[in-house]
């Protein structure tokens, strides 16, 4: 058995708790544990359910349009599959440089997407967990709560993710599933008009962003028992950095960390990412298992997003940013941080990042006007890597002579997490679970672990906290016998 | 003198039109200012009648008003909530009758459809879809034909054979089956001679004759559509006369 509570040696015989449906982004997962007679946990499993098809259904299209297209993949981070798309449709029509004007412009549209998508997942989605507690009264767990007690924080989060969308919309044309990134560049500039608005405010974006790292950073050296070992585990890092080593999240080579934060493999053009990185599949979930080639499923899966990113650069291009990550660094006394609850402190240093880099992307009047497109020689592949807020995001086509779609393959930053999240929640669940009585408050302790990861799955309906949720328990017959259910108000009732 | 106190008049929703014999409802209406929802009329072809989306009333019977010649005193329905609600279900029935994913679709914010049923207020399709399967052609170096949107209106049928002179399109099958053909053996559009400067190249309302390898590069906010609704743009399109009088007024 390669993992620790990932299959039980005799799962006939033991009771079944089910948490379904996790949300996944416009879509669902589930969480089994199966417990033996003295409810000690002897198998969990993160399930993503659903069949999302889209490397199906975006075959036979014509390749211009799949940026647009492969958006509606998700409703929270669809710019960071626009612009995947788009880098891989960059191959595709040979435009190996797009112009300064159009990487400036794309990355001005990627660092709103980052910012946006941050601040929602810190201050939305986790702040109700961190600033309550993990099993604090349901009814206030939520950013309605965060706004009645700390309406100073739960301000600045909301304009902080409408900042970062109206940088979308200037550089996209609309707040969600613009158009701006085509094959070979953008279709559009920031006017001035546009450029004076986003300035105005751009200065009190980075303030509230370095005190959205002070707040994440606070709530962890407060309760640091709790949240260096919470669903804490330890594991490779993978993520882009720039040639130079820079935390970059628009583009760059890939770069992998062990453990202990020695390099297994950097400067690897992403052009054959395959070379270095292959799935697994596991008869119980949709989700494949990512994995290092060259150190097999066992030792080579990884985690990616802001905890590796922050951790495999080796600086950070701006400064307030960088202070916090060497800040964060020093935190880990020499050895790489691999607590699960770390996460929301990296995320907000690259928040941070993202708020710096827009403001001088702002400054730079490149985004005023230049070139838009450039196109070379047509190729038949393209590959597309960005760091989106979860992680790397890994868009790879083939396009035929008719110039359409016949193969696509994408691994999506959640994908890329799998085993990460499945390792984590068994370390909840061994811990807060085992031989205990199933309550929602501990319940919400495997979310929180899942949350941190900031998945696809808690996009959707957990947008308020209330994600609904139904526990099974059902003997060994498969009869049920309890069951408590979570509607999408919030409100637990008997089965 | 008005020239317009010399010209026969009809009534549409109250209000006179003026009108030359010879032109119909539609032209009438859209030369004076007044919006009737359309969809496979063209100011640059003979009226085709065949959508039905603008349909209108004359003491009791319902007419094409693209094909309905303009008569002195006729007394003209249009914009009543009955006639309205007949045009929204039209529309919705052609959203479901083929497949319509606007939100990827390179000609959203062109599209005629989408503008038509924006004006109209039609928010959903309501009715059940039919999700037929129409292979897109995309044999052509130049252009893409994406049959999935076809509304089966005719304009490329007229236009290739009008003004091109070439008759690449055709329909072929009847009822449900009806479905947009290329005139070539093979039934590819590779091999005809349509080309990119053909009028058949920019009449289509909808997205189903396109150019290739240059969908979304006019950005949001500079589309067709996004100025302002079809109701009003349509109106551009028709050679203007005076403003008509108001029944009863001097």
């Amino acid at each position: 058995m390669p993992f620790e509570l990932e299959t039980a040696a005799n799962p006939g015989s033991l009771r079944r708790v089910v948490i379904e449906p996790v949300t996944r982004v416009e879509g669902h997962g589930k969480v089994t544990i199966l417990l033996d007679n003295d409810d000690h946990v002897q198998q969990v499993r993160l399930h993503i359910v659903e069949f999302r098809g889209f490397e199906k259904f975006v075959q036979g299209r014509p390749y211009w349009e799949v940026p647009v297209m492969v958006q509606r993949l998700c409703g929270i981070c669809p710019v960071s599959h626009h612009l995947a798309a788009a880098k891989a449709m960059d191959q595709i029509v040979g435009a190996h440089h797009v112009s300064p004007t159009a990487d400036k412009i794309r990355r001005l549209m990627h660092y709103g997407q980052i910012l946006q998508s941050h601040a929602l997942h810190f201050f939305h989605l986790s702040s109700p967990d961190l600033l309550f507690g993990f099993d604090s009264d349901v009814a206030k767990r939520n950013i309605v709560g965060v706004a009645a007690e700390h309406p100073e924080i739960a301000t600045q989060g909301v304009l902080l993710r409408k900042y970062g969308q109206e940088v979308i919309r200037v550089t996209a044309g609309k707040r969600v599933h613009g158009t701006g990134a085509i094959p070979g560049g953008v279709n559009k500039v920031v006017t001035v008009a546009e450029r004076d608005e986003l300035l105005a405010d751009a200065y009190q974006v980075v303030a509230w962003s370095r005190a959205a790292v002070h707040l994440a950073k606070k709530l962890h050296l407060a309760n640091v028992g709790l949240y260096n070992s919470f669903g804490a585990f330890r594991s490779n890092m993978l993520s882009l950095v720039a040639a130079d080593g820079a935390m970059d999240l628009y583009h760059g080579v890939l770069r992998a960390r062990d453990d202990a934060g020695r390099i297994i493999f950097d400067g690897v053009n992403y052009d054959r990412y395959w070379d270095q990185l292959t799935e697994e599949v596991k008869p119980w979930s949709y989700m494949k298992f990512p994995f290092i080639r060259s150190l097999g499923p066992e030792a080579g899966w990884y985690k990616v997003g802001p905890l590796a990113r922050v951790q495999n650069c080796d600086h950070i291009p701006t400064p307030l940013a960088d202070a916090e990550r060497r800040e964060f660094i020093d935190f880990g006394g020499g050895q790489p941080i691999h607590a699960t609850l770390a996460f929301h402190w990296a995320r907000m240093i690259e928040m941070l990042f993202a708020a710096e880099s827009i403001k001088d992307l702002l400054h730079d009047d490149d985004i005023l006007g230049g070139e838009l497109v450039t196109t070379g020689e047509r190729q038949e592949r393209g590959v597309g890597v960005i760091e989106a807020p979860r992680g790397t995001l890994i868009h790879h086509y083939r396009v035929n002579e008719d110039d359409q779609i016949v193969r696509a393959n994408l691994i999506v930053s959640t994908t890329h997490n799998n085993q990460a999240m499945n390792e984590s929640i068994r370390q909840v669940a061994k811990r807060y679970l085992d031989g205990r009585q199933l309550t929602e408050g501990l319940l919400n302790h495997i979310e929180v672990a899942i949350r941190a990861f900031d998945p696809c799955l808690s996009c959707a309906t957990h947008a308020l906290g209330k994600m609904p949720l139904v526990v099974e328990l059902v003997d060994a017959g498969g009869e049920r016998i309890d069951a408590v259910v979570r509607n999408g108000d919030g409100v637990c009732v008997g089965g | 003198m008005n020239v317009d106190l010399q010209r026969p008049v009809f009534v549409l929703d109250g209000v006179d039109v003026p009108f030359t014999t010879g032109q119909t409802v539609m032209q009438a209406a859209l030369a004076a200012g007044h919006y009737i929802p359309h969809l496979c009329y063209h100011p640059e072809f003979k009226p085709h009648g065949s959508c039905k989306v603008c349909t209108v009333r004359v003491n009791g019977q319902t007419f094409a008003s693209c094909t309905l010649p303009a008569q002195p005193g006729m007394e003209v329905e249009s914009n009543t909530d009955e006639l309205n609600d007949k045009r929204r279900t039209l529309v919705q029935m052609l959203f479901v009758e083929g497949n319509h994913f606007c939100p990827g679709c390179e000609k959203s914010g062109n599209c005629l459809l989408q503008a038509v049923a924006y004006d109209l207020g039609v928010m959903s399709a309501e009715l059940d879809h039919l999700f037929p399967n129409r292979p897109i052609d995309a044999s052509h170096p130049d252009v893409l034909l994406e049959f999935n949107r076809c509304i089966l209106c005719e304009l490329c049928i007229r236009a290739s054979a009008e003004i091109d002179g070439k008759s690449v399109f055709a329909l072929s099958g009847r009822g449900i089956t009806k479905h947009l053909i290329v005139n070539a053996e093979s039934g590819r559009l590779a091999d005809t001679d349509i080309a990119l400067t053909d009028k058949a190249m920019e009449v289509c309302p909808v997205g189903v004759i396109l150019p290739k390898r240059v969908g979304f590069r006019v950005p949001i906010g500079q589309r067709r559509f996004d100025a302002s609704p079809i109701s009003a743009q349509a109106l551009e399109d028709a050679p203007r006369t005076p403003a008509p009088r108001a029944r009863g007024q001097a």
